[in-house]
């Protein structure tokens, strides 16, 4: 019995060394020469552009791929892959020359890269979740849907070196597009070589981007370095970039503190306080708006304009941004201001924004609003909100803010982030605490959400003369008079209808050493570009 | 024996049976889809890429296929990681929770059992007293906050040990440390109890009497006895210590396997989910078996079903 006993404890032992060997793997950390290292909150799902969706592989992706273009620190799309362009009067057909660009296989990229790399992104059976960011090109929608045939899309290689694309229509902003991820070129002898593991691993893909990926050691790190085939390899500084995944903040904010990390991307709220003052403090403004969402379609009483205004306007939203939510400036209008208006200038410098807080006149208007639908007082209704953090404390500071500016009340309704979208998508709310994020740098990205009918316009807003200046604006070659049609469309939303209630403009906090320089931060897209960066050790 | 053997597995497969079903369609009540890009999907897609992945089905069709796949060892693939195998994520990231855990099972086993022993022969004294306070702290304060101080004081402060990260064994010390802290209390605790009851014990006295060594008769005698009760406790207790890691994985970024759990299951990731609760099920039921036999190997009174041997 005894000599068992201790047989067992024996095996135990030897499994438990056993396991803890395959778990060990060497990793050198720490900075040596010209290397970045940076906090990554997860692992890329993989790094196959025409599937890619989440801002992790966005930005991996952007550092060892390029497009056609690539975004400068203004956001404006540079020749990249693309050594010169031409556009047909129409402004429906672009033309594109290739430069002497290789992949890191030392082959040429070819324009017939892009055609294969956009189209096996739209292709049905790709299951692409980002397809649609392609629809600008002419039949892109009809063949992702099934209503067409791969060669009806308007994406073609006329040579080696030429690259035709037709678009559905004039499109201000399709040249900025080029530079995101599903528009990135893939080589099809390597895509079907490897098939199912396509981009799983550092060597099961080419890269044609500054950077190649070096080593993954999945849910622990990735390495990057620098590619020697890259046409621009002269401008990149950094030798390369260690990715560590550190989930948690605080532990993230150890590392910096120990040098351990130099560059720690979207820091929560509770650590802003303690490094706002501080250099290594940058904030990044997004383009996202966090809005309120009026049910229209259910709530009668919130069909009232009047009483959309008052809740609009009842709203203190300098204080919510700056000390509730505190990831913010406050939200005058829909679109955020960092994004452009197709005509080369910011869309909000054209039109500044229309909310304003105003107590009294927001008690007026609820008062005569509610007198028109002959109700003495408005009923309780349900405030649908996501469960994080950020959320909560804005659900909490609007219900306040309601029930003392306006004598309104409301229950909170909390839920993960699933349940929200859920609840939005069936109608089953009231008012729901949403946001949106531009998928590219125009206006429109936010604008056309308000459709009638579109699948994005959960509360049911309609107007026809919102949606016929869309409608125009969406066709309209002449860009600057398509900016004063989005111009006059926001307007009615906002202004006129109050079709929902803009809080804040969304930004994230980073924190980077000072001594990096050059490290370009995006609103949209993939949040960083690495590879004008430098770090003066 | 084997027919005992052989009614356990059966009931082991139903338990595991009952798990799978019950997960199954529990999580198809959760909200959402698994479609990461829910948010911004066009309706049309989203439906045609719910049928690429099968889940237009209805859920007893989608259940029999899964059982179907499951039987031929196939856990599917996972929607979060566009398409890697689950199997594959799992043993990706089992290792680093194994060993994390296995240390701390170690690390409490070791500490527990000195603080254990030392407590019962001084009883009364500073030792017992200091044994039973670090026993109330282990027990009650979680472990996520001793990683934090851990974390913060001996990586941060004292630059001792790398506060976070994954790589080298400087790595694991502190995340197995935070862990053992529940073993090291209920390890004590057991210990000193039944070294107590052990020590009053008639065949003490006559191994005292003997004139056996006192080191012959703590540990030949009086230990061995009353490692029993401590090493039922031990199969359930490093389950749990090997699943249970969540948080410490989070605090010290260890790339383990909890993660995955809590993130299949935040972003509706079927397989994924079905893949680890299946992965965890199994480690539970078997190491429970495993318990039920050992009990009778070290323990002849508790011998089950052998009562004909």
């Amino acid at each position: 019995m005894k000599k068992r006993f201790y047989l067992s404890l024996v095996i135990l032992l030897v499994a438990g060394m056993l396991l803890s060997a395959c778990g060990g793997v060497q990793q050198n950390s720490g900075a040596s020469g010209n290397v970045l290292n940076v906090r990554v909150d997860g692992e890329p799902p993989n790094l196959d552009s025409a599937v890619s969706t989440d801002n992790i592989s966005f930005n991996l992706l952007n550092a060892v791929m390029e497009g056609l273009t690539r975004l400068d620190k203004d956001n404006k799309p540079q020749l990249a892959m693309a050594e010169s362009y031409t556009i047909s009067p129409d402004k429906k057909t672009y033309t594109f020359k290739l430069r002497d660009a290789k992949w890191s296989d030392g082959r040429p990229v070819r324009a017939q890269d892009f055609e294969y790399g956009w189209k096996r992104a739209l292709a049905p059976q790709t299951a692409s979740q980002y397809a649609y960011i392609l629809y600008p090109i002419l039949n892109a929608e009809k063949y992702n849907t099934g209503k067409a045939k791969a060669e009806d899309v308007g994406v073609k290689a006329l040579d080696d070196k030429t690259l035709q694309v037709k678009l559905e229509a004039p499109s201000p902003y399709f040249l900025g597009l080029t530079s995101f991820a599903t528009y990135l070129p893939q080589r099809q002898d390597i895509v079907e070589k490897y098939g199912k593991q396509y981009a799983q691993e550092p060597n099961k893909m080419v890269y044609n981007g500054p950077f190649v990926l070096a080593s993954w050691q999945h849910n622990e790190s990735y390495t990057l370095k620098k590619n020697p085939n890259y046409w621009d390899k002269a401008t990149v500084k950094l030798d390369g970039i260690n990715f560590k995944i550190v989930k948690e903040v605080s532990s993230a904010i150890n590392l910096y503190k120990t040098n351990g990390l130099d560059y720690v991307p979207r820091i929560s709220q509770e650590f802003v306080d303690a490094y706002k003052s501080k250099p290594d403090f940058k904030p990044v403004t997004e383009a996202t708006t966090v809005y309120l969402e009026f049910n229209m379609k259910k709530e009668k009483v919130l069909r009232n304009v009047k009483i959309r205004k008052a809740i609009q306007m009842g709203i203190d939203t300098n204080i919510l941004a700056q000390n509730i939510a505190k990831e913010g400036k406050p939200a005058t209008a829909l679109v955020p201001p960092t994004l452009q208006g197709g005509n080369g200038k910011l869309f909000r410098d054209q039109a500044p924004g229309y909310v304003k807080f105003n107590k009294e006149e927001a008690k007026k208007l609820l008062a005569e609003g509610l007198k028109e639908e002959g109700l003495s007082q408005f009923p309780t209704m349900e405030l649908l909100g996501d469960d994080t953090d950020v959320a909560k404390r804005c659900l909490q500071f609007i219900k306040e803010q309601l029930r003392t500016n306006l004598g309104i009340n409301v229950n909170i309704r909390s839920v993960p982030f699933k349940e929200r979208l859920q609840r939005s998508q069936d109608g089953n709310f009231q008012i729901v605490l949403s946001r949106w994020g531009a998928d590219y740098d125009d206006a429109m990205t936010f604008l056309d959400l308000f459709l009638t009918g579109n699948a994005f316009n959960r509360g049911g807003y309609s107007n026809p003369k919102y949606d016929d200046l869309i409608k125009k604006a969406k066709m309209n070659p002449d860009f600057n008079q398509r900016l004063q049609q989005m111009v006059e469309a926001e307007k009615i939303l906002i202004q006129d209808d109050a079709g929902i209630a803009p809080l804040y403009w969304r930004q994230r906090q980073n924190l980077e050493r000072p001594n990096i320089k050059g490290l370009v931060h995006h609103p949209f897209g993939p949040d960083d570009d690495f590879k004008w960066a430098t770090l003066n050790k | 024996m084997g027919r005992y053997i052989l009614q356990r597995s059966i009931y082991m497969l139903v338990t595991l049976w009952v798990i799978i079903t019950f997960t199954f369609f529990l999580m198809h009540f959760m909200p959402g889809s698994p479609l990461q890009n829910e948010e911004r999907i066009p309706p049309q897609m989203k439906a045609l890429i719910m049928k690429e992945y099968g889940l237009d089905q209805p859920l007893p069709v989608q259940y029999v296929h899964f059982l179907g796949n499951l039987l031929q060892g196939d856990l599917g693939k996972s929607f979060q990681y566009n398409g890697r195998d689950v199997t594959e994520l799992i043993f990706q990231g089992f290792p680093a929770s194994a060993q994390v855990g296995i240390q701390a099972v170690i690390f409490g086993i070791v500490i527990g059992l000195t603080l254990g022993v030392i407590a019962a022969l001084r009883r009364g004294s500073w030792v017992d007293n200091l044994a039973t306070v670090i026993a109330v702290l282990g027990v009650s304060v979680p472990s996520f906050l001793l990683a934090g101080l851990l974390s913060f004081y001996v990586g941060v402060k004292l630059l001792l040990l790398p506060p976070a990260g994954w790589g080298t064994w400087q790595h694991t010390i502190m995340p197995s440390l935070a862990l053992s802290a529940l073993v090291i209390a209920q390890m004590s605790r057991y210990i000193r109890t039944e070294m107590l009851e052990v020590l009053g014990q008639d065949y003490m006295k006559t191994a005292k009497a003997k004139g056996l060594s006192r080191p012959t008769v703590v540990f030949r005698h009086a230990l061995r006895n009353a490692l029993i009760p401590a090493v039922t406790i031990l199969g359930p207790l490093t389950i749990n210590i090997i699943t249970g890691s969540l948080v410490i994985e989070q605090i010290f970024g260890i790339p383990g396997m909890a993660w995955l759990f809590v993130q299949s299951i935040q972003v509706n990731d079927y397989p994924a989910i079905m893949g680890v609760t299946i992965f965890y099920s199994v480690l539970i039921i078997v190491s429970i078996f495993v318990v039920d036999i050992l009990y009778g190997i070290i323990d002849p009174r508790i011998r089950i079903a052998g009562a004909k041997e």
